[in-house]
């Protein structure tokens, strides 16, 4: 288990920059979770840190010891790919037991290892077989479990849910978790899913275009995004941004006019700014009944079921879409006119350019 | 009505078939009337005696039991082409495997290098080629001209019985085009995270080539020691233009094909050729069943 410092780490291909001086420190221990939308780069730093691409600026630290050039087998960690990358022609044992005989351990010792890695993973029953037997719940188990039996600093893990179905992905996440708590291990995770980053994370790193977006605690990113990005990728679903018209802004908060109406947001600016600024309130947060703001009138225009909750998609009097929320089965139907509310605290402001108005 | 319909639908499907089987036939006439019927038609003459100008005589088994027991010549061709086989096809096959490694490396370029490097296996099976090597390896011939630079005086490797062979064996090694450019398709087969996690795993270079590369190959190997096993038990062409025809010097590349050529149109004993022919395709047909057999143990097919 270690600690591990990514000092303005620069990747480029060519003359191609993919990933710009990101800064990162993350504590033994900690589960952190690298997300975004596919070509933001969080793959490409994952292999950095494990060495598998050349970092061309910057500094990596594992632990105390500068990284950068050193060979992936010697940093201290082990990686779960996407694929699984199981090698096809090795039984389950003998894939788990290969990084230990490539390092030339006596036999009794792999054999224990792989023994203490499988019992973990509940796999023992599997051990003679090949990969091409296994269900990819149980792929992903031995890849884990040859991550493991490498006891490393840090385990990094590219998208390794990604292969599976919808049930699995939930049933592996919960155990990737608690193999965490048990190991105690330093774990780095890779995902498109924000859902994933929110359940796994002690810290999410959101990155978009190679430069990060925002570090923090899943909550934190859930309630006080640094922009509008964050705020729209982080939450399912996604969040309403609304045009407004700025009014005032101070200390102790924010008017804006929207539709028509002059809404008081507890949110504040230090620099000044006028004119065009976007409301953000997400579906769950807007109400179809008392709320401290009233947003006016929505038609709505389609109704999705999901049972536990009612999705309503709408149209604000001046013609904004709005998404909402509501616990349980709302009895409402197309063509319906509903008044929608919210809680000022759980808005949120945005600048023209995607800068966050700072809670007061 | 019913029936009318059943009844059209099956004169359609009448059609179609018979201009399906249309469409077949050139292939069908040539199979029946240039493969099948002729390799029939020389297993029976194998039990027979003929020279072309009388009927073929019933002989039953001679020609067998004279292959058997009484064929020196026969024996020496047997020697030949089994060191040829066994020397040729797995030189060939590692040269070849080298190449599309190098290759497989990303190098720019490389369609003309795969290009160039494929060249000779169009040229080497021709008759100028051989040709070209029996004046190379003559001798006064290029190779020995190269010799001399470095003071070593070359002899007549095509003529000398102890090193005739080796010069077709390396004829052969250098027609490495096609199993290249299978291996090479095969290389790229493999994943690339493959090599990831066993460089993460801390696998060298070497261990790389050995746990992952050659296993994961061995489909491609399997494939392309059959085809070029194949292939070497039936050459005749290197041996026929760098003899002259003879397998000399004193039968040393006296290759089996060329011992039945011999024995067919130089000698006009046509059933004894058919004999001939017959064991080749028993030896080449045991051969690759035993291969198939074996390849359980050692071929390793994902998925």
């Amino acid at each position: 288990m270690a600690s591990l410092t990514l000092n303005k780490i620069v990747k480029r291909f060519g003359s191609l920059q993919v990933i710009s001086d990101v800064d990162l420190s993350v504590e033994k221990g900690e589960f952190v979770v690298f997300v975004g939308p596919s070509g933001c780069g969080k793959s490409t730093l994952l292999r950095m840190i494990a060495g598998l691409e050349a970092i061309s600026g910057g500094e990596l630290r594992i632990g105390s010891e500068v990284m950068n050039d050193v060979a992936p087998a010697q940093r201290g960690i082990a990686m779960v790919f996407q694929s699984y990358a199981l090698y096809p022609h090795m039984s389950v044992r003998k894939n788990m037991a290969f990084a230990l005989e490539t390092a030339g351990l006596p036999k009794p010792e792999v054999e224990a290892r792989v023994n203490k890695a499988a019992a973990i993973l509940q796999i023992q029953n599997l051990l003679d077989r090949k990969p091409k037997q296994l269900s990819g719940g149980q792929r992903q188990r031995v890849a884990i479990g040859r991550a493991i039996v490498r006891d490393p600093q840090i385990f990094l893990f590219d998208e390794p849910l990604s292969n599976l179905d919808a049930e699995l992905r939930v049933q592996m996440r919960v155990e990737i978790a608690k193999l965490h708590r048990e190991l105690g291990a330093t774990m780095i995770y890779v995902t498109h899913d924000q859902v994933e980053a929110m359940t796994m994370a002690d810290k999410i790193v959101v990155l978009r275009l190679g430069k990060v977006e925002q570090i923090g605690a899943p909550l934190d990113l859930y309630n006080n995004p640094a922009n509008q990005f964050v705020a729209g990728f982080i939450g399912s679903p996604k969040m309403n941004f609304l045009d407004a018209t700025l009014l005032s802004s101070d200390e102790t908060g924010s008017v804006v006019s929207l539709a028509g109406q002059s809404l008081r947001i507890p949110r504040g600016l230090a620099a000044v700014h006028e004119g065009r600024v976007q409301l953000g309130i997400r579906p769950e947060h807007a109400m179809l009944s008392s709320g401290d703001i009233a947003l006016g009138q929505m038609e709505i225009v389609l109704v999705e079921h999901l049972g536990g909750n009612t999705l309503l998609y709408g149209k604000l009097s001046d013609g904004q879409t709005l998404t909402v929320q509501v616990e349980d089965q709302a009895r409402l139907g197309m063509g319906d006119t509903v008044q929608i509310f919210a809680n000022a605290a759980r808005c949120h402001l945005f600048t023209g350019d995607g800068r966050a108005f700072a809670a007061v | 009505m019913v029936g009318a319909a059943v009844q059209r639908q099956r004169a359609g499907r009448f059609v179609a078939m018979r201009e399906g089987y249309g469409f077949l036939l050139p292939w069908f006439a040539g199979f029946f009337g240039l493969t099948l019927g002729p390799a029939l038609f020389s297993l029976y003459l194998s039990f027979t005696k003929y020279d072309l100008v009388s009927d073929p005589r019933w002989i039953g088994m001679a020609n067998y039991v004279r292959i058997a027991t009484a064929d020196a010549k026969f024996s020496q061709a047997m020697h030949v082409t089994f060191t040829y086989v066994f020397l040729a096809v797995p030189l060939k096959l590692a040269f070849a495997l080298s190449i599309a490694m190098i290759l497989n490396k990303g190098l720019r370029g490389l369609p003309i290098y795969r290009a160039l490097f494929y060249l000779p296996s169009l040229l080497g099976g021709s008759v100028a080629i051989a040709i070209l090597w029996r004046e190379v390896f003559s001798a006064d011939g290029l190779f020995n001209q190269v010799l001399a630079v470095f003071g070593i005086k070359g002899i007549g490797w095509v003529t000398t019985p102890e090193t005739a062979l080796y010069t077709l064996v390396l004829l052969t090694i250098w027609q490495f085009g096609s199993s290249m450019i299978i291996f090479l398709a095969g290389l790229r087969q493999i994943p690339q995270d493959m090599y990831e996690a066993a460089s993460i795993d801390g696998a060298s270079p070497r261990r790389q080539f050995f746990k992952i590369t050659l296993p994961l190959l061995t489909p491609v190997i399997f494939f392309n020691a059959i085809v070029q096993t194949i292939d070497a038990f039936k050459a005749f062409t290197p041996s026929f233009i760098i003899s002259e025809g003879t397998g000399g010097p004193v039968n040393s590349t006296l290759f089996y094909t060329l011992y039945l050529f011999q024995e067919a149109f130089a000698y006009f004993r046509m059933g004894y050729a058919s004999a001939l022919a017959w064991v080749l395709v028993m030896i080449i047909g045991s051969f690759t069943a035993v291969s198939f057999f074996m390849s359980r143990y050692w071929v390793h097919y994902d998925e």
